[in-house]
């Protein structure tokens, strides 16, 4: 953990992840402070989404370490990473609605499985509290496959929220998504770090999402971390490596 | 010396399906149970299936019937017909034809939900939901379909019998209680356990294919149809091959 912030929730240290004879991720180094949203920008095919993916424990890394609230996820067995999984959020970039359930059952799933004792009421009201969140009560039975794909997106923001978790991982939340309502989600995005202080990874190359959005920005460039400032710094740069993400 | 590319990749299949196979058996013994999922999937196994199972086994019995007859006729052992046909149902075309229809139905809809899962993320969805999707999507599917599938056999069966029972009583005139004496009166243990024994086997290899080639699907919606069609495909022919296998240990063991 030399040379990251001593607030960090997220510490992640020479990452090294490939497929095949492909190097994918090449000691990606970078940490998340507590109560902000760092934006990983990169081209498609790049590897971001691979990098959300090792820090929730769905792909393991060739090498390197990664500390999530204090936990190295890559030893932990099966609870602990359920533990972990319990604190940490995920919105995937295709929503992964469960289609079979309705929109009701898909909140319940994840509190039914991580918080075994819940009692009904208390399953209800944050149900009610997470879909209010994202001004879609009035979903509650229907099914996902009935919803646009805007709404679908909160649906799985809603679901993302039902735990309280201390860190959200977003896989691209805007792509396929018109302009007004990605920038709704963008929005919903802020709004959900200043209300429940959570700490964000937010996987993007929306250029407005991610000027919206974030607090810093990490460059993902050939696999490797690149650079990590602000929006407005990392504008002024005239590093052609950077400069293409802005023009 | 090179093998060539279809062998070594059927070879890799082979290996992937093996380890596939004991994942489930890992997984089957280990807590924690998805017993609600597991009665949510015979229903939609068992129970929806009978419909399909219950109408082509009432066709199988009539039309197995319609068609023997003029062959006993001409040896003149008419009056055997009732036995013929169950003995035929009983021991090979029932279980056989009721597995390939479940193949059919089952196995292609276990690969195209798995396989859409798969694609549209809803698999890690789970497993970031603390839910163990192998055990909630496999496990409880496998389960199910190898259990539901020798109940299924049984009432598709007795369907054809009734069925069979009809296809006498066309050209002919006999009770239904005389038509079913003659039939227990000739089925031995021999020819029902053995029948009954290899219909776990067909619904498990039908389930784990099926499930197999779903969860492992890939290349997007392309994928998912090509899972669907290669689960029915391949859990078919495993029907037939389980089918030779049964036959020799029958004959080995001296039960046919």
């Amino acid at each position: 953990m030399e040379g990251h912030s001593s607030d960090a929730v997220i510490a992640i240290d020479k990452l090294v992840k490939k497929f095949g004879e492909k190097v994918v991720l090449n000691e990606f180094t970078v940490d998340l402070k507590r109560g902000e949203n760092l934006v990983v920008l990169g081209r498609s095919g790049s590897g971001k989404s691979v990098l959300i993916k090792c820090v929730i424990g769905l792909m393991r890394p060739e090498s390197g370490t990664i500390n999530v609230l204090g936990e190295d996820v890559l030893s932990l067995d099966h609870d602990g990473l359920d533990n972990i999984r319990s604190r940490v959020g995920f919105l995937f970039q295709s929503n992964a609605l469960y289609d079979s359930m309705t929109v009701k059952q898909n909140l319940e799933f994840p509190m039914r499985r991580h918080l075994k004792n819940i009692d009904f009421k208390e399953s209800m009201d944050r149900i009610m509290d997470a879909l209010e969140n994202v001004g879609l009560a009035h979903t509650l039975n229907m099914m996902p496959s009935e919803l646009s794909g805007g709404m679908q997106k909160r649906i799985a923001l809603a679901r993302t929220l039902i735990l309280n978790p201390e860190i959200i991982l977003y896989d691209e939340p805007t792509t396929g998504l018109d302009p007004i309502t990605g920038k709704e989600i963008t929005l919903l995005i802020k709004d959900i770090q200043e209300k429940y202080k959570t700490s964000s990874i937010i996987i993007s190359h929306d250029m407005k999402c991610v000027k919206r959005a974030a607090d810093r920005i990490a460059v993902l460039v050939n696999g490797s971390c690149y650079a990590v400032d602000t929006y407005d710094n990392l504008k002024r740069s005239s590093d052609p490596n950077i400069n293409q993400f802005f023009e | 010396m090179r093998m060539p590319d279809s062998f070594n990749k059927y070879l890799d299949e082979t290996g992937a399906t093996s380890r596939f196979t004991y994942r489930y058996f890992h997984e089957l013994v280990r807590p924690r149970y998805e017993i609600r999922q597991f009665l949510r999937q015979c229903y939609l196994i068992g129970y929806t299936s009978l419909p399909l199972i219950g109408i082509t086994g009432f066709i199988m019995g009539l039309v197995l019937t319609i068609q023997l007859r003029p062959s006993l006729i001409s040896y003149g052992v008419e009056s055997q017909l009732p036995v013929m046909v169950a003995l035929a149902i009983v021991r090979e075309i029932g279980p056989v034809i009721t597995a390939l229809i479940f193949a059919g139905k089952i196995s292609s809809s276990i690969g195209a939900e798995l396989g859409s899962m798969k694609v549209t993320e809803q698999i890690d969805a789970m497993e970031v939901s603390g839910t163990n999707p192998f055990k909630y999507l496999v496990v409880t599917r496998v389960a199910a379909s190898t259990l539901m599938l020798p109940v299924l056999v049984m009432i598709s069966d007795a369907i054809s019998l009734y069925g069979s029972y009809l296809g006498v009583n066309i050209r002919g005139n006999t009770s239904l209680r005389l038509f079913f004496f003659q039939v227990f009166q000739t089925l031995q243990f021999g020819d029902v356990l053995p029948a009954f024994i290899k219909t776990f086997f067909f619904g498990f290899a039908i389930g784990i294919i099926g499930c197999y080639k779903g969860y492992n699907s890939s290349k997007g919606t392309e994928g998912v149809g090509r899972s669907a069609n290669s689960a029915v495909v391949v859990s078919s022919l495993m029907v037939f091959i389980i089918d030779l296998i049964a036959v020799q240990i029958t004959d080995i063991l001296g039960l046919n």
